[in-house]
């Protein structure tokens, strides 16, 4: 489903000029469940943000089912992130004052459904992480599992092709983490296509390949099962 | 996508109701005190226009003398006479009623009381003319306006400062100064003419006493008429300059050394002036409008900066940069426009008042109510874009880094 050919970025030019990302070259599957790992600096971050089209790579090519998105301007990637793509981050990025379900309805709104579908599909995705009961509280009222299960809510609210989660764990403890994990594991196994980043071994166990970069480079590509 | 922009503009006005409000008040006296302005000048030129015609939109002022503008005449030019009259009374039938004037002022007493006053020199026409009616008592009778009696007719005002409540002037004797007079009548209540006056304070003697015994002189320094209905005042003045000049015995290259002035004349100098007022006015108003323009732009650079992290949020879940402009941009026009709304209606209240107070007419222009409307909204536009750009223009990965 996503083939990286020779991909690279650099920031600057000249001798101020870095290289963060060099010759990448992957191929992900429709159904995979993929975590990037590596030390800070490694360059995982960047192409995260390339594969979720918030980022354009300098050099290379980037395919998604036969896109070619590294062709796309600003507002044709906006597009594709509103229609093939969730987000989760690491500081769960809900919009504050704002409640539960009305989070998980702003992909929706921009997606031009009506608000009573946005309703029922915004319903259905809080229920499948479980907060259903939470329907109306304010990101300022949940824990922070909690909030991160509202934005995985509004990540496959849309029942996107790829879910894209960075750092998902990263401000939660243990028990929080795994069942996050467990969450994410879940739409893994229900069809779901998720690449991940993460620099906890532990949660990167849950994925079913393990992609280590190293100084902008793929150092090692492991298969967990 | 624009009603789901409305919508969203109105919780993030709601979310932060105290800034909205502060914003919002810089349109708000902006567009209150255009409103305010224009319409109380309106109010004012028609109530001018209103007294005006209803007290003698007709009446015409003869005064010896030419000068330029109003007032000030010259002080050579001789004064008219009785005969003048006379003469207007009986040559011209377009006339419905002449009388000569004469002024001054005197302190007037009764009893214990004394207030001082303007004193009229007049015939019976100048009621007519004036449209005065009496409420107690009567007019001056033929022979007391030919032999110049000892009788006036008093105004309200001057009524009320001389006797004591429940006490009937009519028939009671008016010391005027050096000597005593009987009233006769009470004119009804004026209240004050256009230029604020009160026409209540005077006290009306026949012309004849009034030569007699205060100016003791046979001049008359006025004349007033009122065309009948129906013939243009115009001809009136032609007919009353010849028989004038005639009067006066002025050769062909002689000029006038008499002014004839018409309230018509001076209506339209007065409602020049008003609105002029009432433009510049405005003027001064408008600016305080574009002031709170820049208020509300300033608002909304400060709202993009802080939500920054919401606006890299709504780009990753999928808002192309028109959307985040949308978004912004119809913040700060429904800003205004509820602001120019909140204004139009403070406006209107300050109009009602003010009308009320000042006693002119209560005037709602709905032209400038939905020009004030529009402009508020192109405000919003306006000063809304800038900010609104800024956010659109944002990066999504440094967005969604903003603390």
């Amino acid at each position: 489903m996503i083939s990286l050919e020779h991909l690279g970025k650099s920031y600057g030019v000249g001798e101020i000029k870095t290289e963060v990302l060099k010759d990448i070259n992957l191929h992900i599957e429709k159904g995979e469940f993929v975590a990037i790992m590596g030390p800070s600096g490694s360059g995982k971050s960047t192409l995260m943000n390339i594969i979720g089209c918030l980022d354009r790579p300098s050099t290379g090519k980037y395919f998604f089912e036969e896109i070619a998105i590294d062709q796309l301007n600003s507002d044709q990637r906006a597009l594709f992130r509103r229609y093939k793509l969730g987000f989760v981050f690491q500081g769960y990025n809900l919009l504050k004052k704002t409640s539960a379900i009305e989070n998980v309805e702003m992909p929706l709104v921009y997606q031009g459904i009506s608000a009573k579908k946005r309703h029922s599909l915004a319903y259905e995705a809080l229920k499948s992480v479980g907060l259903e009961a939470y329907l109306e509280r304010d990101p300022s009222q949940l824990s922070g599992g909690q909030q991160q299960r509202v934005a995985i809510a509004r990540a496959i609210v849309t029942n996107p092709s790829l879910l894209l989660a960075d750092e998902p764990t990263g401000n939660l403890d243990t028990k929080k983490s795994h069942e996050i994990m467990m969450l994410l594991s879940d739409f893994h196994t229900k069809g779901s296509t998720i690449i991940m980043v993460t620099h906890e071994e532990e949660m990167a166990q849950y994925a079913s390949r393990i992609i280590h970069l190293r100084d902008g480079e793929v150092e090692r590509i492991e298969d967990v099962r | 996508m624009f009603v789901n922009a409305l919508f969203l503009a109105l919780s993030e006005i709601r979310r932060n109701l105290m800034r909205s409000v502060l914003t919002m008040i810089g349109i708000v006296i902006g567009i209150a005190s255009v409103i305010a302005m224009v319409n109380i000048g309106k109010g004012a030129s028609a109530s001018v226009t209103e007294s005006v015609s209803k007290l003698g939109s007709r009446s015409l002022f003869i005064v010896p003398g030419q000068s330029k503008g109003m007032g000030g005449q010259s002080t050579t030019a001789t004064p008219f006479e009785l005969k003048d009259i006379e003469v207007l009374k009986n040559t011209i039938f377009s006339l419905e009623a002449v009388s000569g004037v004469e002024n001054t002022t005197l302190t007037v007493l009764y009893a214990d009381k004394n207030y001082h006053t303007g004193i009229r020199g007049v015939e019976n026409d100048y009621l007519v003319i004036q449209d005065w009616q009496i409420e107690m008592g009567r007019a001056f009778e033929k022979s007391e306006l030919r032999s110049g009696l000892s009788v006036c007719i008093v105004g309200k005002t001057v009524t009320n400062k001389l006797f004591d409540t429940g006490i009937n002037p009519i028939g009671k004797k008016i010391r005027l100064e050096h000597f005593s007079c009987e009233a006769i009548g009470v004119l009804k209540e004026k209240g004050a003419n256009t230029f604020g006056m009160d026409q209540d304070d005077a006290v009306l003697v026949p012309l004849k006493m009034f030569q007699r015994r205060i100016s003791g002189s046979n001049t008359i320094h006025t004349i007033m008429s009122s065309v009948k209905k129906g013939i243009p005042l115009e001809e009136a003045t032609i007919q009353i300059r010849r028989i004038m000049r005639e009067q006066r015995s002025l050769s062909k290259e002689d000029e006038d050394d008499f002014s004839i002035f018409t309230m018509q004349a001076l209506l339209s100098t007065i409602s020049g002036i008003t609105q002029m007022l009432t433009v510049m006015l405005g003027f001064v108003a408008a600016i305080s409008l574009v002031v709170g323009g820049i208020g509300i732009m300033n608002i909304m650079l400060v709202s993009v900066t802080e939500r920054t992290r919401e606006i890299g949020i709504r780009l990753a879940i999928g808002a192309t940069a028109d959307d985040i402009l949308t978004q912004f941009l119809i913040e700060s026009i429904v800003l205004s426009a509820l602001g120019g709304i909140i204004g139009i209606i403070v406006g209107l209240m300050i109009s009602w008042g003010v009308s009320h107070v000042m006693d002119i007419a209560f005037i709602v222009d709905s032209l400038t109510i939905s020009v004030a409307l529009v402009v508020s909204m192109a405000i919003g536009i306006l000063f809304g874009f800038v900010p609104a750009r800024k956010a659109a223009e944002k990066n999504p990965i440094e967005a969604l880094r903003y603390e």
